[in-house]
């Protein structure tokens, strides 16, 4: 067993980075996520002798992350929004030379400046690509202070074990709000790197190089088609979702992170009155659990997708249920957080009174 | 003073016919081909037999295409491959 | 090598056959080989090109300090995207402008390691200036080879930062006019203001002296890495024949009489006590 102590999310994501055995941190205060290098600069070298830089801007933090995890280090950089639009360039070029690499987008309200409060606006971002070019990171979504430390280890491992980047989703509430964690024990940091890994030319070997340039067409599609096949197998392997009270149920609640504790409340609340709701929350939103979503359509009548944004999941949730069930949205935005209050009396409004509006 | 024999041996499918070895030859022992390597380049040749080994031509050569020899008669000793001057 | 050379093919080209010395073609009297760490293929660079010489150059004294297997490098965007399918070291193809963020990750995961990075005009001092700047303000212990023709060569010759007042591109067709399109830009002399930078020095390669001085500066500038004394740019003043619309010997005249007047040879900035 591990430390259990009272962490705020970025804190205990902080920490769970150091004892992650990560090498190098590179990043950019913004609130609400600029806790992350602060911690990391008061404890981390001192602990591990990790590398914590401040970067100049957020393009130069994931360049720096390229270069090091170019050189098959374990790397780690966070940021909020605004931060990681900038990334995306950077991101793009990790993706394409498959570097393994770990960051999280700690949500705020957008677009634009927009607000520092919490949101989940960037989905369509962080599963999509988000960049150029057609490419995947693999997107984990805590839903709980424990889970931002989790799924630092978990992120990592799925790093290195697929070549590709992967993002934490998570937001400004999970970010800042404190919880109890239970910590996992110091891992040593790395000491053997990969054999792609540019760390100097091994004698009688050749040299290693790192890029995501191939003139020809036919390599680039053949990377390409690589990357593709590569996605099929974390889409085969890797999903993880969390599903209440499925067996009964005539309708479900989605939502991820934050929003899906929120509608596990909603649920209770629902049930006491006899609704007979379940919930469903992918823990990976890229790959995204569709088969569940799937499986249990048939006999549902109808799915409530409650996000912080405009509706984004949805869409996925409609294209994994196919049309087999109706599938409604209620959404608050620009930091707003809903009530479990609101989404019972939203599911109300839709499933149980029929009105649209 | 003991003599001072040069020679240098030109990869000529690598040459692209630049020219920049002809102003750096300061005997003028370099010009270029009649005809064309397989690249479609017209290159150096050697046409004289002044070389003295100095090796400006291969200094100059983007492609490296230029190897040099020198040779000082009687008087053999080692010389550094490539003596940097101030 | 490629099997045909001048030996073979001596007779068919000239009638009056040059006396080949085999006596003086001995391993032993080579004074001048291509450098080992320089990948044996053609380069893709336009004859006469100065970024040739310079990674033969670059790769030339990596050879001698006998560094291949401690030095890591990294790529930029521009002409030399290719770089490392010549250079015979590991190496990093970095985004367009972030090649010393990249080098930055790599040295300080790896301190004890050589690192450099290669880079154009327009990478280095345009789209790539912020990275630069802070990079040599954090006094990075990295070598930065800064290739400055005045011009992007890749996309075909548009303004760069560093185009000369009045030279004519394919974006300044009527020739730079630095009231609407800015001044060149003097980013060696503008770093070499920073304390976290250790050495500046701006070199050509147009002439074999030029050349050779161009290679000492590498050389130091690598053992100022070694030492640990920081951030260390060389600038390589050079030419682009082919976006210039010269031939290479035009091309080399323009650089001995626009270019190096413009950006004037020489140290700019040497450490402490060197």
């Amino acid at each position: 067993m591990g430390d259990l102590k009272l962490m705020k999310g970025n804190e205990a994501l902080s920490e769970a980075m150091i004892r992650a055995g990560c090498d190098a941190y590179f990043g950019y205060p913004i609130t609400p996520q600029s806790e992350v290098l602060e911690y990391l600069a008061r404890e981390a070298s001192q602990r591990t002798g990790m590398v914590v830089l401040q970067a100049e801007s957020e393009v130069a933090a994931i360049n720096m992350i390229y270069g090091a995890a170019g050189a098959g280090r374990r790397v780690m950089t966070t940021s909020s929004s605004p931060g990681i639009s900038l990334m995306q360039e950077g991101l793009s070029y990790i993706a394409s030379a498959e570097l393994p690499c770990l960051l999280a987008n700690v949500v705020r309200g957008g677009p634009g400046l927009g607000t520092i409060q919490p949101s989940q606006a960037d989905y369509f971002q962080s599963v999509k690509g988000g960049g150029h070019g057609d490419y995947k990171l693999i997107v984990l979504a805590p839903s709980s202070v424990q889970e931002m430390v989790d799924f630092v280890k978990l992120g990592f491992e799925l790093g290195e074990k697929y070549r590709n980047p992967v993002m934490i989703l998570t937001d400004g509430a999970i970010g800042q709000m404190m919880e109890k964690v239970v910590l996992f024990e110091q891992m040593p940091r790395k000491t053997e790197f990969p054999d792609w890994a540019t760390t100097g030319k091994k004698p009688g070997k050749d040299r290693n190089y790192i890029t995501s340039l191939h003139i020809q067409s036919e390599k680039m599609e053949e990377i390409n088609l690589r990357l593709q096949a590569k996605y099929k197998e974390i889409e085969k392997n890797e999903i993880r979702y969390q599903a209440v009270n499925l067996d009964d149920a005539e309708y479900v609640f989605t939502g991820f992170g934050l929003v899906a504790r929120i509608c596990i409340k909603a649920m209770e609340m629902a049930r006491a009155k006899g609704y007979k709701v379940g919930v469903i929350r992918p823990i990976t939103v890229f790959p995204f659990p569709t088969q569940v979503y799937a499986d249990i359509a048939p006999q549902l009548k109808g799915i409530l997708d409650v996000e912080m944004n405009a509706g984004q999941m949805v869409e996925d949730v409609r294209l994994s249920v196919n049309g087999a069930t109706k599938v409604e949205f209620y959404g608050r935005m620009g930091g707003m957080i809903p009530s479990p209050e609101e989404i019972l009396e939203n599911f109300e409004r839709i499933y149980i009174k029929g009105e649209t509006k | 003073m003991a003599k001072v024999m040069g020679e240098i041996i030109i990869d000529i499918e690598r040459c692209k016919g630049c020219e920049l070895c002809f102003d750096a030859c300061p005997k003028e022992a370099i010009q270029l081909s009649d005809t064309i390597n397989s690249k479609g380049y017209q290159f150096a040749i050697k046409v004289n037999d002044l070389c003295n080994g100095c090796a400006s031509c291969a200094l100059v050569c983007p492609d490296a295409v230029i190897t040099v020899y020198r040779k000082v008669d009687k008087a053999k000793r080692p010389v550094k491959v490539i003596e940097i001057e101030d | 090598m490629s099997e045909r050379t001048y030996v073979d093919i001596e007779a068919e080209l000239t009638d009056q056959p040059i006396n080949f010395d085999e006596d003086i073609c001995l391993a032993e009297n080579v004074v001048y080989v291509k450098p080992q760490t320089l990948i044996d293929i053609p380069m893709h660079y336009c004859p006469g090109c100065g970024h040739s010489t310079a990674h033969k150059i670059l790769m030339e004294v990596v050879d001698e300090m006998g560094i291949q297997e401690e030095i890591i490098g990294v790529a930029p965007v521009g002409c030399s995207v290719f770089a490392y399918h010549y250079m015979n070291v590991d190496m990093q193809e970095a985004a367009h402008g972030r090649a010393c963020a990249v080098a930055t990750g790599i040295k300080r995961i790896m301190p004890e390691k050589y690192v450099f990075t290669y880079q154009g005009d327009g990478d280095l001092a345009a789209i790539g200036t912020a990275e630069t700047v802070h990079a040599a303000n954090r006094g990075e212990n990295i070598l930065v080879v800064f290739i400055n023709n005045g011009i992007y060569g890749m996309t075909s010759g548009q303004m760069a930062p560093t185009t000369l007042p009045g030279m004519v591109t394919t974006t300044s067709p009527y020739g730079r006019d630095v009231k609407t399109q800015g001044h060149p830009l003097y980013i060696s002399n503008l770093l070499a203001n920073l304390p976290g930078v250790a050495y500046v020095s701006r070199h050509s390669v147009h002439t074999p002296n030029n050349v050779r001085k161009a290679k000492k500066s590498l050389a130091k500038a690598l053992e100022y890495q070694k030492q640990g004394l920081g951030f260390c740019l060389v600038e390589i003043v050079t030419n682009c024949p082919s976006n210039w619309k010269m031939t290479p010997k035009q091309s080399n005249q323009f650089v001995e009489e626009k270019m190096i007047p413009f950006y004037p040879l020489g140290d700019i900035k040497v450490p402490e006590g060197k």
